[in-house]
Formats: C-alpha cells, sequence, structure tokens
C-alpha cells in the first residue's frame, strides 16, 4: 500500500510533536515548582522542603534527557520532513528558532550545575541561585517558540514578491498578533500541569498508605500552585478565544461549531455532529459566544460560512476544543475543594475521594496539554502559514517519509517505557522516609502520624 | 566582512567546538564500554563518568546550534539537505536519542546495564558515522534536482570511496581526540592507573587518524579537483595541522605536559577543520548552493548576528562557571567533592 507523503509527514511530525511537548511541558513548569519548594525549605528550615526539591529533580533530570533528545528531534524534522516551508520560513522565523536554542543552552548550563551542588556552598541560597536560570532559560526556550507556532498563524512582518518573502523584519514577525495570548497560555498551562502533575504523585502515595508529613506538606503546596495557575490559564484561555475571534475566526468558529456570522451567538457546549453536519445532543447557552468572544452579548461572531470551504479547519476540533475546557474547569474545581476541606478544621483534606480526584488531575492536566496543541494545530489546517503556504506544499517529496514514521514510532514506545520503568525504579528503591534520615539525621522522629 | 560570512564563520566555529565536545563524548562512551567488556571498567569508568556528568546535555546543545544556524542563515540548505537527509539524519537522531536517554536512565536511575553501556558506546560511533555523511553530500555529485524534486543518489554513497574514507576519519578522529582529552583529565585527577589506560589509547588511535587523513585528501582529489586545489593553496594550515600533531604525540610520549597535548589536538583539528571549509568556499552544496546565493535576507542575517553576540554575552560566562565547577576544580576532578 503507498501511503501518502503528505499525510506521513504530517503524523510523524504530530507524534514527534505529542511526545515531546510531555517533556517540554515538564522542562518549563517543574523547575519553578522545584525552585519554590528549595526556597521554602530554606526559609522555613524545613527539611521536608529541601527533600521535595531533591527528589523532583532527580525524577526531573530523567525527563529533560528525553526532553533533550525529542527537541533534537522536532528540531531537525521541521527540515527534514518540511524542507519546503523551511526554505521560505527560515528566511523570516529563524531567529527566534535559533534565539530558543540560546535559551535551552543557558537552562542546560545551569540544570548541569543545580545537579551536583547541592550539598557545595555554606550559604544554601547559592544552589537555591542557580534554580533561576533555570526557570528563565526553560521560561524563554517556550517564549521563543511560541512565537514560532504563533507566526504560523499569523505571519506578518515580510513581504511577498514572486513567491519569496523579502523585506523581513524579523522582531515584527516575533511579535505578531497571537504572540501574547499564545505565550501566556502556554506558560500557564504549563505551570498548573506540572503542579497537578506533582500533586497527582503525591496523591498517590498518600493512597498508598504514606501519609506522612512529608507528602502532606507536599500535597499543600503543589494544589496551591495548581488552583493559582489554574485560575491563570483560565484567564489566558478567556484571552485566547478573544483573540480568535478578532484574528483567527475560522479557528474558533471550528472550535465552537459556529456556521453562520451573528449577533448574540450561542456557545455551544459538547454534543456531535449528525449527517447534514448539524450539531446534535449540545448544550446551548444563548448570547454566551458573543460574550466570550467580544465581552459583550450583542457582539457579532464571525461564522465559519464567511472562509472558502477549502480553508476551512475540520469540524472535529470542536471535541479537542471541549475536552480541554472541561478540564480547564475539573482542575480549579478540584483545587478549590482541596483548600477548602483543608482550611475547616473539622473536614479532612486527606479523604480517599479527594485524593483520588487529585490523583486523576495530573494525567487530565496533561491530556489537556496534548489536546490543546491537537486544537492549535488542527485548527490552522489546512495552512502551515496561515495565508500564504498549505502543509501539501511544505511536506518533503522523499518517499521514505513512511518508513521514519514507524522508526521514529518504535524509538518513542522504547523512550517512554524506559522513561517510566527508570522513574519508578529510581523511587520505589529510594523512599523518601530513608532518604530523610539519610540526609537530615537529626529530624525528629514522629512526624509520621 | 559580510554578513553571510560573518555567519558562516560563526557555524563553523560552533560546528568545531561541537567536533571538540562531542568526539570526548562519543570516545568516551565507546572507552567506557570497551574497558567494561576487558575488565578494566574499575579503571576508568569512574573518571569517565565524573566528566561526563554535568556536561552531556552541553554537548547536545553544539549540535542543535548548528543545524539551526545553518538553516537560519542559509534557508536554502533545510531544502536540498532536509530533503537528501531524511534517512541518514534520522537514523542520527534516533542514535543521538538512544545515547542521550539511556546515558540519563543509567547513570540516574539506578540499575547498571550492561546492555545501555554497549549501546552508549557503540551509538557514539554510528552518530558520527551517519552525520559525516552531510560533509560527503556537501562535495557534490550524489545530490540531483531533477524536475523541482531533490533526490539522494544512495547507491553512489555507499560504493563511494569519499563518503567511507570520510566515515572512518571520523570514527579514528574521535577516538583519538577523546582518548587525548581523558588522558589530561586522568592526569588532573591524579589517577594512575587510568592514565596508563588512556594514554596508551591516545597513541593508538594516532596513527590511524593521520592515516585516515592523508587518505581522504587523495581521495577528495578524484572527486571533486576545485576543492581539492583550493585546499592546496591553503598547504600552510595543513603543515600547522600535521605539525600540531606531532607535536601531540612528543608529548604523549614525554609522558608531561599532557594539557598541551590536548590543546595540540585541538589545533591540529583546527587547522585541518578550517583548511577544509575555506577550501569548500563559496559552496555549501557543490554546486547547488553558494553561502551568497543561498543566504537569507541582510535583515534577517543582520539580526542572527546580533542574536548571537548577545547569546555569547551570556554564555560565555555561564560556560566559564560550569568549567570552573567540574573541568577545572581540582578537588572535584579528584572525585573529592
Amino acid at each position: 500500500m503507498e501511503l501518502d507523503t503528505v499525510l506521513m509527514s504530517r503524523l510523524l511530525t504530530a507524534m514527534t510533536l505529542g511526545f515531546h511537548i510531555i517533556f517540554a511541558t515538564l522542562g518549563v513548569g517543574i523547575p519553578l515548582m522545584i525552585s519554590i519548594a528549595e526556597f521554602i525549605g530554606i526559609k522555613k528550615n524545613d527539611p521536608h522542603y529541601r527533600l521535595l526539591a531533591r527528589r523532583w529533580t532527580r525524577g526531573f533530570v530523567i525527563t529533560v534527557a528525553v526532553g533533550v533528545v525529542t527537541g533534537t528531534a522536532i528540531g531537525l524534522q521541521l527540515s527534514l520532513v518540511w524542507p519546503n516551508f523551511m526554505q521560505v520560513a527560515g528566511n523570516v522565523i529563524s531567529l527566534p528558532l535559533f534565539m530558543e536554542v540560546f535559551a535551552f543552552f543557558f537552562e542546560a548550563i545551569f540544570l548541569g550545575i543545580y545537579l551536583y551542588t547541592w550539598d557545595r556552598f555554606n550559604n544554601p541560597y547559592i544552589h537555591w541561585s542557580f534554580s533561576l536560570p533555570i526557570i528563565i532559560g526553560g521560561g524563554f526556550s517556550a517564549i521563543f517558540i511560541t512565537t514560532v507556532n504563533a507566526f504560523m498563524n499569523t505571519p506578518q512582518g515580510f513581504e511577498t514578491q514572486d513567491g519569496t518573502f523579502s523585506a523581513v523584519n524579523p522582531l515584527l514577525t516575533m511579535l505578531n498578533p497571537a504572540t501574547p495570548t499564545k505565550v501566556f497560555h502556554v506558560l500557564t498551562s504549563a505551570y498548573v500541569t506540572c503542579a497537578a502533575i506533582l500533586a497527582a504523585i503525591t496523591a498517590i502515595m498518600m493512597l498508598k498508605g504514606k501519609v506522612t508529613a512529608y507528602h502532606k506538606k507536599a500535597l499543600r503546596l503543589t494544589m496551591s500552585l495548581t488552583f493559582l495557575f489554574a485560575l491563570l490559564t483560565a484567564v489566558a484561555g478567556d484571552f485566547s478565544a478573544k483573540f480568535l475571534a478578532d484574528h483567527q475566526a475560522e479557528k474558533l468558529a471550528a472550535a465552537e461549531w459556529h456556521f453562520e456570522t451573528e449577533q448574540n451567538a450561542d456557545l455551544i457546549l459538547f454534543g456531535w455532529l449528525n449527517e447534514d453536519d448539524e450539531p446534535t445532543g449540545e448544550i446551548r447557552i444563548p448570547g454566551l459566544l458573543s460574550f466570550l468572544a467580544h465581552g459583550d452579548f450583542n457582539a457579532e461572531v464571525t461564522g465559519l460560512e464567511a472562509f472558502p470551504e477549502n480553508e476551512r479547519p475540520p469540524l472535529w476540533v470542536h471535541y479537542m476544543f471541549d475536552l480541554m475546557v472541561s478540564i480547564g474547569f475539573f482542575l480549579p474545581a478540584v483545587a478549590l475543594l482541596y483548600l477548602v476541606v483543608a482550611k475547616v478544621k473539622k473536614w479532612n483534606e486527606h479523604h480517599k475521594g479527594i485524593l483520588y480526584l487529585i490523583g486523576l488531575s495530573g494525567p487530565l492536566a496533561m491530556l489537556a496539554i496534548e489536546f490543546g496543541w491537537i486544537y492549535a494545530e488542527e485548527g490552522r489546517q489546512p495552512w502551515i502559514l496561515r495565508g500564504y503556504m498549505t502543509v501539501e506544499e511544505a511536506a518533503t517529496s522523499s518517499p521514505y517519509v513512511t518508513h521514519m514514521f514507524f522508526l521514529f514510532l518504535a524509538l518513542y514506545v522504547v523512550l517512554g517505557t524506559l522513561c517510566v520503568v527508570t522513574l519508578r525504579k529510581l523511587f520505589r528503591n529510594n523512599p523518601a522516609e530513608e532518604e530523610l534520615e539519610k540526609h537530615y539525621p537529626s529530624l525528629e522522629k514522629g512526624d509520621n502520624e | 566582512m559580510s554578513y553571510e560570512l560573518v555567519g558562516i564563520t560563526v557555524l563553523w566555529i560552533f560546528l568545531y567546538g561541537y567536533l571538540i565536545v562531542a568526539s570526548i563524548d562519543f570516545g568516551a562512551g565507546f572507552f567506557a564500554f570497551y574497558a567494561k567488556f576487558t575488565k578494566k571498567d574499575h579503571v576508568i569508568n569512574q573518571l569517565i563518568a565524573r566528566y561526563l556528568s554535568p556536561v552531556w546535555e552541553v554537548t547536545n546543545v553544539f549540535f542543535v546550534f548548528f543545524f539551526v544556524g545553518i538553516v537560519g542563515f542559509f534557508p536554502e540548505t533545510a531544502y536540498y539537505y532536509g530533503t537528501a537527509m531524511l534517512v541518514p539524519a534520522s537514523f542520527a537522531i534516533i542514535l543521538l536519542a538512544i545515547r542521550g536517554s539511556f546515558y540519563a536512565f543509567e547513570n540516574y536511575g539506578s540499575k547498571q546495564s550492561t546492555l545501555y553501556t554497549f549501546l552508549y558506546g557503540v551509538s557514539g560511533l554510528l552518530i558520527p558515522a551517519s552525520l559525516s555523511i552531510a560533509l560527503t553530500l556537501s562535495e557534490g555529485g550524489f545530490i540531483t534536482e531533477e524536475n523541482g524534486s531533490v533526490t539522494l543518489n544512495y547507491l553512489d554513497l555507499f560504493t563511494s570511496p569519499l563518503s567511507w574514507s570520510i566515515v572512518v576519519l571520523s570514527v579514528v578522529s574521535i577516538l583519538f581526540i577523546s582518548a587525548t582529552f581523558l588522558t589530561f583529565y586522568a592526569a588532573r585527577a591524579n589517577d594512575l592507573p587510568a592514565l596508563k589506560l588512556v594514554r596508551t589509547f591516545a597513541l593508538f588511535w594516532s596513527t590511524p587518524t593521520i592515516i585516515a587523513a592523508l587518505t581522504t585528501f587523495i581521495v577528495l582529489s578524484q572527486h571533486n579537483e576545485r576543492h581539492y586545489e583550493n585546499m592546496l593553496d591553503l598547504w600552510w594550515m595543513f603543515g600547522l595541522s600535521v605539525g600540531f600533531f606531532l607535536m601531540a604525540i612528543w608529548f604523549l610520549y614525554q609522558q608531561k605536559n599532557y594539557g598541551l597535548a590536548f590543546i595540540s589536538v585541538m589545533l591540529q583539528f583546527l587547522f585541518a577543520f578550517f583548511g577544509y571549509g575555506i577550501g569548500h568556499y563559496p559552496y555549501l552544496l557543490d554546486p547547488y548552493i553558494s553561502i551568497h546565493e543561498g543566504a537569507t535576507h541582510a535583515s534577517m542575517g543582520v539580526a542572527l548576528v546580533g542574536a548571537f553576540i548577545g547569546g555569547l554575552l551570556l554564555l560565555i560566562p555561564s560556560l566559564i562557571l560550569l568549567m570552573k565547577l567540574f573541568l577545572f576544580d581540582a578537588a572535584y576532578v579528584k572525585g573529592k567533592k
């Protein structure tokens, strides 16, 4: 069977990105959590928090390794799989790609230093300060790469002449209309996801019976951070929707199944499409789409029919969008529940039910990242560079891309499995209680309630 | 100096940097495996691990930096090399991925596994072999463009003496560079048993290195006369390269000044690498891409150079800090920290 090279190119890239984004998200968010834990530990002189930072770091390094190698893969695949895109767009977007490497380099250097200098300095704040360049480097990597993605959605800062780009203004290409909301959304969602995942790990340990002071502190910290960043992510999501309504209306319309341009537009939640592509079984909230898109219930929202048929994104992105948003509401709800129950003395915030919900919120948060990116990428179809180049024009002509797809599939299966196996071994063979005694033998026993 | 010339010079320096740091890394991986295989791992593996642990990520970044930079400055390379290198570069990515992640799994995970060490050692030799294909392709004759589609002629590539001599050269150079560095590092750590072992590695791999270099030179004269003639005009650079090679051997035999021995090896490769690169000018891919026609717009070129300078101002102090803490901190090298 001869498979279409364009389709295989898309699948290969989707697979690499889908795998890489897990580790990239951890790479952006976890350092912030580690840094906060270490800072609290030093400030309160509490070994529990410092051990938390140590243990998180140890697991983090393994995921960084996978992030680095898959990041290298996607970096090269941009040229290998989309040579025509990089030939044209390389002229315009190479600056942020180039700076991303610098940001990552910066992060990598300090990660190496941070890892190997835990007990080397008398002043503990020196070691802590090495976490800051890691956070900054990781954050800026995300920012630079996101500007590239934003550019693909709302390209600007150049002129076209006979099919090639001329008069390029590199800064204007980076600061395109999609950049602010996208960067905000990517950063906050990475932070909330990492907080939720660390909370989920703690909750699962507690469900397994490890209800110690160490675990309780870890849960309190990560749940508070989840709540904070989940709220910020919701704000960022709202800004993103308003941005789409103004600059990329077809993407919002496809996600909301909003076909006809109208005022006082209804918001369609859930549901499915019948044979005539009409929403069925949906929940309709009158006027809410207008409000979400423009902050006014009577505002006009552009519908999908305003765009030529061959320039509309596929309608199934609605499901991705709904899943992402649902998880986006689930996360702060669980965090709020935990925080409220913890506030009331009589109630037990370590109730099994709550711990289950928290354990669920970590994987769900990562799924929301995946759904969000699938929506972001599919919602731009058929374009790779909106208005200028379609994915079909951009793909490689090499017939070997199908083989490469299966080769990389095997690679990711092996890497993913080994990563999980290694992480489990790492922590199972070295439980927190033992390590606490080893590093901080002076700590009083009896913390275990 | 035009921005495209600045661009290619900077990129070539970075590729040279990658050549050195990656060689140390790749070769060390192979020696670690070899030592395990011959039951000598207790002698050198501690030394290798102490050096590799803090720097492995940094090595990878040199490479990413190079290919992102070359596509930035010369987007045409994405079109030709991107299409032609899909298969070899994908193999290199997979090997790099296996290597990098397995290193972390073994080192930061709990279990020591011979399989990991084996993959780590062997991938280090296969990666340069597959990446060096790009250098072979750049000489022209393997990539053809017809009706707007680029194809790589695999049969020509695999039967070409040029591609094989470049592969051999890359592998033996790696082992030579790495062994010389480890000799220096062992001497610094005052680890005499390890020093004795890695010094014999360094001396052993010196001869194949120079033979492979000369062979490649001769084969290149058959394949790309223009490049070869240009390199002959730069005879003094290659003369210096050979001179530094002899100096390095001399220091190694003398059993002292191992630091100078490693610096000599660095200079040997610096002159050879730049002699080769300058001889290649003006082509990035003979005859399809020249650095003048293939360059990006001036505004982007200038922005990239600006970003590069800004980046260096940030990175150099950080790298110095890293080296101070690990490479040049005698107590750390000796294993006391």
